[in-house]
């Protein structure tokens, strides 16, 4: 029992402090899990989190639930990922029944004015950072902005976008390997 | 029933997450606004706004906003953060099961190498998507955008400083 709250406490404690998403919350499961409790070795963190990173999903999601997979098996992974998931939940659940009611104000809304195009901003800044980390070369470049036509342009769903990357990937591999 | 459409919706979006959480918020914009139509673009920025400003992960924030906001009840928040978490446990716990095959397995790498290369294509387009005549009403609203392009881009500024700015200049603005 005393290791299913110290897991909790530990999850939720991260889940609450921490502002800014998954990889700020890294470093952070790591000195807890590794330094701290040393429920684990750095290597076997280390590993985890390349394939937390692989896998679909919320990546903090993931490796709670991995840890505590490890640590305490499936209970243990419901407990870390319950703990890292509900200080998000109980904060946004109150923001939301709040601005429920606060919707037709005018100064929260002149607020919003303002973030919106900032918000707008923040998400195009990743792009520029990504497909400068991925390499593209000039037939892999064509990759990105053939996904950004059938998108915007032909309204296909990301979901088979990401289908047919994959299936791009696998027959890449599967031609070399013949070849 | 609206649940159970809130349900798959958002297992869908956590089955389907690679790359992060920006392009989490491509796969929702898309199924939330685009396809179902429940919340509108301006409505939607807003929830990424609260998301990125308030502590935990911005998946597990915006999927119990979103669920409030289209439900109007707790129901809706516990569903779509639920549904968004349950196929991460479905796949950590069964690679968790197969460890080492899993993690030198060359057929699922040479997936993920496709998948990669599409990440920032999905990106953009969710913020091309947002870029409507209701979030972008006027001159001041294109200023603030390549400013708060250029700080975070170039000025390594942190995100939640940025919105908080904006705020700032919306009240002044507007």
């Amino acid at each position: 029992m005393k290791e299913y709250l110290e897991l909790f406490t530990t999850f939720s404690k991260i889940g609450a402090f921490t502002i800014g998403g998954g990889y700020v919350m890294i470093p952070l499961i790591e000195r807890e899990v590794v330094e701290k409790r040393r429920w684990l070795e750095r290597d076997e963190f280390l590993d985890m989190l390349a394939i937390s990173q692989s896998a679909p999903g919320i990546l903090a999601m993931n490796i709670s639930i991995f840890i505590g997979q490890k640590i305490k098996g499936f209970k243990g992974s419901i407990v870390a990922a319950t703990g890292i998931a509900l200080p998000s939940f109980l904060i946004i659940l109150a923001i939301a029944a709040f601005f429920a009611g606060f919707k037709e104000n005018e100064t929260i809304e002149r607020m919003f004015k303002g973030m919106r195009p900032v918000v707008v901003a923040l998400i195009a800044v990743p792009v520029i950072s990504m497909a400068k980390g991925l390499k593209l070369n000039r037939y892999t470049s064509f990759i990105p902005i053939v996904s950004v036509a059938l998108i915007v342009l032909l309204k296909s769903s990301p979901v088979w976008i990401i289908i047919a990357g994959a299936l791009l990937g696998i027959f890449h591999y599967y031609y070399n390997l013949k070849r | 029933m609206i649940y159970l459409e809130l349900f798959i919706t958002f297992f869908k979006i956590g089955l389907f997450t690679f790359g992060g959480g920006y392009a989490m918020i491509s796969l929702i914009q898309n199924e939330v606004v685009v396809s179902r139509g429940w919340i509108d673009a301006p409505a939607f920025t807003d929830i990424i706004a609260v998301s990125q400003m308030t502590p935990g992960p911005i998946g597990i924030n915006s999927a119990t906003y979103i669920g409030y906001t289209v439900t109007g009840d707790f129901w809706g928040s516990l569903v779509a953060t639920i549904a968004v978490c349950l196929p991460s446990f479905i796949i950590i716990l069964t690679i968790a099961l197969l460890y080492r095959q899993f993690k030198k397995n060359r057929w699922f790498n040479a997936a993920l190498t496709g998948i990669r290369p599409v990440i920032p294509g999905l990106i953009a387009s969710a913020a091309i998507t947002l870029v409507t005549p209701d979030n972008f009403i006027d001159w001041k609203s294109w200023t603030l955008f390549i400013v708060a392009f250029i700080a975070v881009l170039w000025g390594k500024r942190s995100p939640i400083l940025i919105i908080l700015l904006g705020a700032v200049a919306g009240l002044i603005l507007y």
